[in-house]
């Protein structure tokens, strides 16, 4: 089965002093109908640009590097230019930004915004873009949706904005729905309307989903594969449940272990020790070796995806010692 | 919304009385006989000096000049020109069509060719058109609006004979000449002035509307609108531009001074007759009713143009007019 | 601050085109002819050649030197004149920003009112009454026409300053006020005011001209680049050289005095690029 979305060896790469950096360096993963793919990592790793780049959105001075491939299906998107490209935005990937006060422009109303989304994709009469936007807003969950038409960004809550970005985003019925940190800046309590949303319409219209987020918390139960990000690349990728049953790389095991639970005996959060690097100094070798507990002579060589499971990987060289996992 | 109106539009009365108060006290502050100049042609006695003096209010203690000068106000008399002996509101009126039609063509070519050329250098930043632009634009603001008149007047109208350098009419065009004879006639002595005008503000407004673009490119919603699927045109100039407009409209209300200032340079090289140059002719013949009448009216221009601007930024921002 | 300036190449020309105006404004004089020489009215002026890099003008006298000299006397207006303005803005947008209240919102008015009149036609006002004003009294004058804006940036500056937490930490200390203005708030004013400064310069240099080329500004024998355009225009035909070069003066310290100014601001405010 060809998968709907299939990135390969992704690499951006940025100017930095005489040289370029890589903050984004040989991603690959592919995402199936229907199904939820959780991006994870801290800030820094490389996950917000990796879904820019899937619709070429990736700012200037930055650039996808040669040998990066993404493919929709039978279509190369990163070789589309022009209008072709244009095509793709939206219509066949939609994207949800992380904060919707900023990305939703201020002095065009939510119904516009919505409208524009659709006519820029469908030759239909205006007022049917209409009707099919106030379709949308119920959708999404947002009451009122008439009134809602005509209101401001700023006359919104931050859950409602997020709910319009949403909108804005099925406006013209893309097979995959990015959601970059979708609810990173809305209050606890709305975050999870919000994820139900998507989880409705995923179901409902069949979508692949890519959830780029830093918190594990929402990962649980939303998402069906996991892939964890450290540095520019992929440390290790898992079915969910296996994931949290099993964290086996060192880093995702540091990340699990410096989250409080609410269940359980009390114990002290150990935090990784170290911060996360800067593209300009990733370290040679395996690179979370400088925070590692569990670091050893073959970490300076960098290690490539070994599974350690079924369906289950990670970049360590611990993969390779007797039990197939970084145990403890 | 009314009364955000009300209230912006009292505001407005407010500073621009604080404004008339300043220009009247700065003028008694000064030092020196105002009535020192008039005695310039011939001698006069003692008696024609106190006359005059009587007759200009010059004799009475600052306070009730004070009076004398808002009560004249509230009439719409400003007094009487020392030079020409005529009611200062009449002077006014007279020359202020020359100088609205001088600082209209600038401000309409800024708005349109300052922005359309800021906009394009925010669009491409870094290349050599951008550094051109801007190696261009930073002269023109560093340029002296009456040397570069005058270097204008001295090329165009003096070597190349190409257009008239001085004046708005052709005093030599018969009387029956036609309409549109006397139109364009007007129109080749304004392009001196205009242009002159138009380089040193235009450069500006290229500069403060390269960076308000700059920085709407670079805001999020920029990036919606491309990952929506929305054509690049789209995005740049119904997105982009039409959040760069509030910094420009900004930008209106701080040109007016700027205009109002350079349009007296200007004005004073190619003898326009505007204010500008009547304001520079009043400064040589010291007549200060004359000036003082010009100072208030720029003021009130300068008000009015605030008030305009906010209103605008209201009816164009969502935000401000339905907070 | 200012290395950062330096740093970058329009900051650098900036003020390197600054300091070989400073320095030929200052050593100048001692190689050229006087400029305020017997003029000989009779010789007429000549076009720029060996002896008069930038010809003479119609009484004959030395344009380069009299360039020279006249930076020097643009120059010192400007800087003196910035730095009066400088020094009443920022204390009165301390003391508005600081006390608040009705002192605050007096000065406010008093300040809106006063930019609503531009600069020009406060100092015409106030310029023409005197016959032939004093080199001093002229830079009095243009520095008390140049402090309103500067008096708003600096009492913007103290609002936000005020709320952040080593002042009112200060505050809750128990610090006399004029402590805290001088040791917390004037200092943290500093980066914006220099940048206003700097820029500022070129626009007194631009006033000053105009001023001089109506004949309000500095009184001749003294030479001022803007009454030797004024001079110019009675031979515009025949000896354009007397009134370009003095312009050309102007506009490359304008420039300069702005390319730096710029990269001031860069490196104070790095959005602003």
């Amino acid at each position: 089965m060809t998968h709907v979305l299939e990135v390969r060896n992704l690499r951006i790469s940025f100017p930095s002093g005489p040289g370029r950096v890589y903050p984004v360096d040989g991603v690959s993963f592919w995402l199936d109908r229907g199904e939820t793919l959780a991006l994870v990592g801290e800030s820094g790793c490389g996950k917000s640009l990796t879904s820019l780049a899937l619709l070429q959105l990736v700012p200037a001075p930055g650039r996808i590097e040669e040998g990066s491939v993404v493919r929709l299906a039978d279509t190369d998107v990163l070789a589309l230019r022009g209008e072709a490209l244009r095509r793709i935005r939206g219509r066949r990937i939609g994207m949800i930004f992380q904060d919707p006060m900023t990305s939703l422009n201020p002095v065009f109303t939510v119904g516009d915004q919505i409208i524009e989304g659709i006519l820029a994709h469908f030759r239909i009469p205006r007022a049917e873009a209409r009707d099919r936007a106030l379709g949308l807003l119920q959708e999404v969950g947002i009451p009122d949706p008439v009134e809602r038409l005509k209101a401001y960004p700023h006359q919104l809550s931050g859950g409602m904005r997020q709910r319009v970005m949403i909108a804005i985003a099925l406006a013209a019925e893309p097979e995959i729905l990015v959601a970059d940190e979708p609810t990173t800046a809305l209050d606890v309590t709305v975050q999870a309307q919000i994820l139900e949303v998507l989880d409705r319409l995923r179901t409902s219209r069949g979508m692949a989903v890519l959830l780029i987020t830093h918190d594990l918390g929402i990962v649980a139960g939303r998402a069906d594969r996991v892939a964890v990000m450290y540095a520019g690349q992929i440390i290790e990728e898992a079915p969910t449940e296996q994931l949290f049953a099993n964290p086996s790389h060192p880093y995702t095991q540091g990340l699990f272990a410096s989250v409080p639970r609410i269940s359980g005996p009390l114990r002290r959060l150990t935090p990784i020790r170290g911060t996360v690097p800067a593209p300009s100094a990733w370290p040679t070798g395996c690179r979370f070796r400088p925070r590692c507990p569990k670091a050893f002579d073959k970490s300076e060589q960098e290690p490539p995806l070994l599974s350690v499971g079924v369906d289950h990987r990670m970049r360590c060289w611990l993969a390779e010692s007797p039990g197939g996992r970084a145990s403890g | 919304m009314s009364g955000w109106l009300l209230r912006r539009g009292l505001q407005a009365v407010v500073v621009l009385a604080i404004a008339l108060t300043i220009l009247f006290f700065l003028m008694r502050a000064a030092p020196g006989d105002p009535l020192a100049r008039a005695s310039e042609s011939r001698p006069l006695s003692t008696a024609e000096l106190a006359a005059l003096r009587a007759r200009y209010g010059l004799d009475q203690p600052a306070a009730a000049q004070f009076v004398a000068f808002l009560g004249g106000l509230l009439h719409g008399d400003l007094g009487v020109s020392i030079e020409y002996g005529r009611p200062v509101t009449g002077l006014l009126a007279e020359r202020l069509p020359a100088t609205l039609l001088l600082g209209g063509s600038v401000l309409l070519l800024n708005f349109t060719v300052g922005l359309w050329l800021g906009v394009r250098q925010a669009l491409r930043r870094g290349r050599a058109e951008d550094r051109w632009l801007t190696a261009i634009s930073l002269v023109g603001y560093a340029t002296p609006s009456f040397w570069l008149g005058l270097v204008l007047a001295w090329l165009v109208g003096i070597k190349l004979r190409l257009l008239p350098a001085a004046g708005m009419q052709d005093p030599l065009l018969s009387f029956d000449a036609s309409f549109t004879v006397r139109v364009v006639d007007v129109l080749r002595h304004l392009v001196l002035p205009v242009m002159t005008l138009s380089i040193v503000s235009i450069a500006a407004t290229m500069r403060y509307q390269r960076t308000a673009m700059l920085e709407i490119l670079s805001l999020p919603f920029m990036v919606t609108a491309r990952a929506k699927g929305l054509p690049e045109r789209e995005v740049i100039w119904r997105h982009g531009w039409r959040n760069a407009l509030f910094p420009v409209i900004t930008l209106f209300g701080l040109w007016l001074p700027i205009l109002v200032t350079g349009s007296v340079f200007v004005e004073a090289v190619f003898a326009w007759p505007g204010l500008g140059s009547l304001a520079a002719a009043a400064v040589w013949g010291r007549d200060y009713p004359v000036l003082m009448g010009a100072s208030m009216l720029v003021a009130a221009l300068v008000v009015a143009g605030g008030f305009i601007t906010d209103v605008a930024y209201a009816l164009l921002d969502p935000r401000v007019r339905l907070a | 601050m200012l290395r950062e300036a330096w740093t970058k190449p329009q900051g650098r020309a900036g003020a390197l085109l600054l300091l070989v105006l400073l320095a030929s404004a200052m050593i100048g004089p001692w190689f050229l002819p006087d400029p305020l020489a017997q003029p000989d009215i009779l010789a007429g002026s000549l076009p720029p050649g060996l002896g008069h890099p930038f010809g003479t003008d119609q009484l004959n006298r030395d344009i380069l030197a009299r360039v020279v000299a006249g930076a020097r006397v643009s120059l010192s207006v400007a800087v003196l004149a910035v730095g009066l303005s400088a020094t009443i803005g920022t204390a009165v947008g301390l003391v508005s920003g600081y006390w608040g209240g009705v002192v605050d919102v007096g000065l406010m008015r008093l300040v809106e009112g006063a930019l609503a009149v531009p600069r020009l036609f406060l100092l015409l006002l106030v310029l023409a009454v005197w016959e032939r004003i004093p080199l001093p009294a002229l830079i009095l004058m243009i520095g008390a026409t140049g402090w309103f804006a500067t008096s708003r940036l600096v009492r913007g500056e103290v609002l936000r300053l005020r709320e952040e937490a080593y002042v009112r930490a200060s505050e809750a200390l128990g610090a006399r006020r004029r402590h805290v203005i001088l040791r917390h708030l004037l200092p943290n004013t500093l980066g914006p005011l220099l940048v206003a400064a700097t820029l500022g310069i070129g626009d007194v240099i631009l006033l000053e001209a105009g001023l001089s080329f109506l004949g309000l500004g500095v009184q001749p024998p003294t030479p001022s680049w803007g009454s030797m355009v004024l001079d110019s225009k009675e031979v515009l035909v025949s000896a354009p050289w007397a009134g370009i070069f003095p312009g050309l003066a102007i506009v490359i310290t304008v420039l300069s005095a702005n390319l730096f100014g710029d990269a001031l601001r860069d490196a104070v405010d790095p959005r602003s690029a």
